[in-house]
């Protein structure tokens, strides 16, 4: 069983086994995080500390309404060869805070994992966490593509949309969703001009005349002095 | 309760620390006086650890970015404050829909704005004698000239000299090279005749000094360089001001109610509230300067009552609060497919476009007088919440099916990662005087002090002129071989006009003139009717160019200021 495999058992498991294993994992984590937002240092003013902090410790989704949310985000984002599943960059656990700190999001969430249950449970007789991996693939290819779901899919197709945006920019905005897209800024650097075979590809160039007026960045350091023209000397 | 007077008599007493009061403060020190600053808001140091948000990855907030209350453009963002501030509605007259940004801390809005610095040029303060619309400042740019100069030598202002006759030159630093989005919009807009030149931002490409660091390139200045490489007024003049001459004293979570005034017809300080104590004080000095944005000067004049004085003080024309115009802005952005697939690599750059158009238009040839520039947004930023959302836009108009799971999705946002562009316009909105803010007779904030109510329209002036920014826009798009998002904006949506404020460039409330009758400071931006007081925000302006304001702030309340050195040393106030 490899890691992903075992937080999504641990996750479902949790509803299998009743409220408190889930309340202990969620709660751990959420004391972890509160720690976060608390921190001085983090660049919030005391009162977004507080605010932040009043956030991760209400109490929204369920362990169960979690688990459920946790194996959709994984049907959305499953681990690759190089990269871990959404679950494993702790997207529901974002969900969870995104939805209490836009509230507008709380009924779609918590509706959407309700639906999903009630076709879980009508189409095969248990909730959704507790059906196979096929059956739930059943259920979602009817509600994942909008331009081919039946229309009293239309639901469940509006609840899959909202999940997919939201795991996936939960996802990208993780360490290891960045890394994933490739992403290699935030870092000090000398930006100094498109790489010669990214031109190359596009088929542009740098006009010499333009380039004439930008920085050369072996004289950035060179303290900035004009004639009286407001040319540049250095 | 009691009214705590300071012991002290300042030689100035300056109100709000953005670019007009930190500039103030730098040229009041380095003649040696000393002065008071008297901020709202709390003490920033871009530099402080506690309060920095440079450098922080979107998982560092819980909400990955968004905005919240307390921050409205996003979590990692330096502006304390926003759209709304706790205890401190405004109002609004008929169905005036204004937008007033406060930020509440030192250095004001300039610790997050875009540092778009451009000068105004020669025919921006001769408009009625160009096209008969609005009015002619007292000034002219040969009077303004000399303090663009030193401010670009003093701040740092990166650009190129193009001998453009309405976009003048200056002392620029090198400007960063254009990214890959940014030569596809140079290409468009050359074909289409659109001029486009390096842009002008008060970053620092290159040395200026050994007080500050050197750009490097994380196109994060919205929070606040903890290097000193952009401008913001309490790093790059506020603290410098405090080494400099004079003393400078800073008094923080301090809200200015009013100007006191003395029985000789002079003002004699500012009333105050200590935010933090709920005290009552009043600042004692010699000068007054009002720097608290044009709104918030002109409610501080407008609620300081004295004998002679009824309708607030230096108000005797009535003008305060009138003349009160935002620049116009409308939006427009497209998905380029010559982008899609992009070989990725690190284009932060710097904390805004490497590139702009100034106004190239022939308003003789237009139904609309007065012009606008465009800014150019895109490239492979850092994601923030709301990234990854809403790819299915760009499946239909590729063709390719919609929706999905798994690992079609982690190829489709890597596929149109960076393969978007926006572009705003911000232009000139014509000064006119049933748009203005005045105090509400009925509605007060926290602190017992009247709210300011704002009534605002626009003319076709406005209106034409954002239709001519989306044609333009979708025209530059169309020309990159990309798609326009959403639909044009019709003449019932004001052709995409922005609000009023939502540009957040605010000008004109205390507008200038020799005329004391139809101005309320006079061109040193010295009241008419009082003396010692001088306004040194974006109030006194005439009018607003298609320039972001900052850059002509600065260079007036430069100017300003060595006025309120003469008159102090001549014992003329």
């Amino acid at each position: 069983m490899d890691r992903r495999d075992t937080l999504k058992t641990l996750l479902i498991g949790s509803v299998a086994g009743g409220a408190v294993g889930g309340t202990m994992l969620t709660g751990c984590q959420t004391e972890e995080a509160v720690k976060q937002v608390l921190a001085v240092g983090n660049g919030r003013t005391p009162y977004e500390r507080q605010r932040d902090a009043d956030l991760m410790a209400e109490e929204f989704l369920t362990a169960a309404e979690l688990g459920v949310v946790a194996t959709l985000c994984d049907i959305i984002l499953p681990a690759t060869d190089s990269a871990g599943s959404a679950s494993e960059a702790q997207v529901p656990e974002f969900i969870n805070f995104i939805a209490k700190d836009i509230p507008d999001l709380k009924i779609p969430i918590r509706g959407g994992v309700a639906w999903i249950n009630n076709e879980a449970l009508t189409r095969f007789g248990k909730g959704f966490s507790d059906i196979t991996d096929t059956q739930r693939i059943e259920i979602v290819d009817d509600i994942a593509y909008p331009d081919k779901a039946s229309e009293e899919m239309k639901s469940g197709v509006n609840f899959f949309n909202r999940m997919r945006d939201l795991t996936m920019t939960g996802y990208y905005t993780t360490k290891m969703g960045i890394n994933d897209l490739g992403y290699v800024g935030n870092r000090a650097n000398a930006w100094d001009g498109v790489p010669q075979d990214v031109l190359d590809k596009h088929g542009m160039s740098y006009d010499p005349e333009w380039l004439a007026k930008c920085v050369d960045q072996e004289k950035r350091n060179d303290t900035a002095e004009w004639d009286d023209k407001g040319n540049l000397l250095t | 309760m009691q009214i705590i007077e300071s012991p002290k008599v300042y030689d100035a007493v300056i109100v709000g620390s953005g670019a007009g009061g930190g500039m103030t403060s730098k040229v009041l020190s380095d003649a040696g006086l000393n002065v008071a600053v008297i901020e709202a808001g709390p003490f920033f140091d871009p530099k402080d650890l506690d309060t920095m948000t440079q450098m922080k990855w979107p998982w560092e907030s819980p909400r990955r970015g968004k905005a919240t209350e307390s921050r409205h453009f996003g979590d990692f963002d330096m502006a304390y404050g926003g759209w709304a501030l706790p205890g401190e509605p405004i109002t609004m007259k008929g169905d005036t829909d204004f937008k007033l940004f406060r930020s509440r801390m030192l250095g004001g809005r300039t610790n997050h704005w875009g540092r778009i610095s451009l000068r105004f040029g020669p025919d921006d303060f001769k408009g009625k004698s160009i096209d008969g619309l609005g009015d002619d400042w007292p000034i002219g740019y040969d009077d303004v000239k000399p303090y663009y100069d030193k401010l670009d030598k003093l701040v740092g202002v990166f650009g190129s000299n193009e001998g453009l006759p309405n976009d003048p030159d200056g002392f620029f630093l090198p400007a960063p090279k254009p990214r890959l989005h940014e030569l596809y919009y140079i290409k468009a807009a050359k074909k289409l005749g659109v001029t486009v030149i390096p842009s002008r931002l008060s970053i620092l490409t290159k040395r200026l000094n050994d007080d500050r660091g050197v750009c490097f390139y994380c196109s994060q200045c919205s929070r606040s360089c903890n290097q000193y490489a952009d401008f913001s007024s309490g790093s790059v003049l506020i603290f410098p001001a405090q080494k400099s001459k004079g003393q400078v004293d800073i008094y923080t979570n301090s809200m200015v109610r009013s100007v006191v005034m003395g029985p000789d017809g002079k003002a004699t300080g500012v009333s105050y509230i200590n935010k933090e104590a709920g005290t009552e004080h009043v600042m004692r000095g010699k000068v007054i300067v009002l720097a608290a944005s044009a709104c918030s000067s002109a409610r501080i004049l407008l609620n300081s009552k004295a004998p002679g004085h009824s309708n607030g003080i230096g108000n005797s024309s009535g003008v305060v609060g009138k003349y009160l115009h935002d620049s116009t802005g409308s939006y427009r952005g497209g998905f380029i497919p010559a982008l899609m697939d992009r070989k990725i690599y690190n284009e932060d750059g710097v904390g805004g476009m490497h590139i702009y158009s100034p106004w190239w238009g022939d308003n003789s040839k237009l139904p609309f007088k007065r012009g606008y520039h465009i800014e150019v947004w895109g490239g492979m930023g850092m994601p923030s919440y709301g990234f990854g959302m809403g790819l299915d836009g760009f499946n239909e108009f590729m063709g390719l099916p919609k929706g999905g799971y798994g690992d079609k999705l982690r190829k489709d946002v890597k596929r149109y990662y960076g393969a978007t562009i926006g572009f705003g316009g911000r232009g000139e909105c014509i000064a006119r005087e049933d748009n203005y803010c005045e105090l509400d007779p009925e509605v007060v904030d926290q602190w017992g002090i009247p709210v300011l109510r704002f009534n605002y329209s626009f003319s076709d002036q406005e209106r034409f002129q954002a239709r001519h920014m989306q044609q333009t826009f979708e025209e530059l798009i169309h020309t990159m071989g990309g798609k326009v998002f959403g639909d044009t904006p019709t003449a019932e949506q004001n052709y995409g006009l922005n609000k009023g404020g939502e540009i957040i460039h605010e000008v004109g409330t205390t507008r200038m003139g020799d005329d004391p009758k139809t101005s309320v400071c006079n061109k040193h931006q010295q009241l008419h009717d009082v003396k010692n007081v001088y306004i040194a925000d974006a109030g006194p302006f005439v009018s607003q160019a298609d320039k972001n304001c900052t850059w002509t702030i600065m260079a007036l309340a430069w100017r300003a200021s060595d006025h309120i050195v003469a008159q102090l040393k001549k014992q003329n106030i």
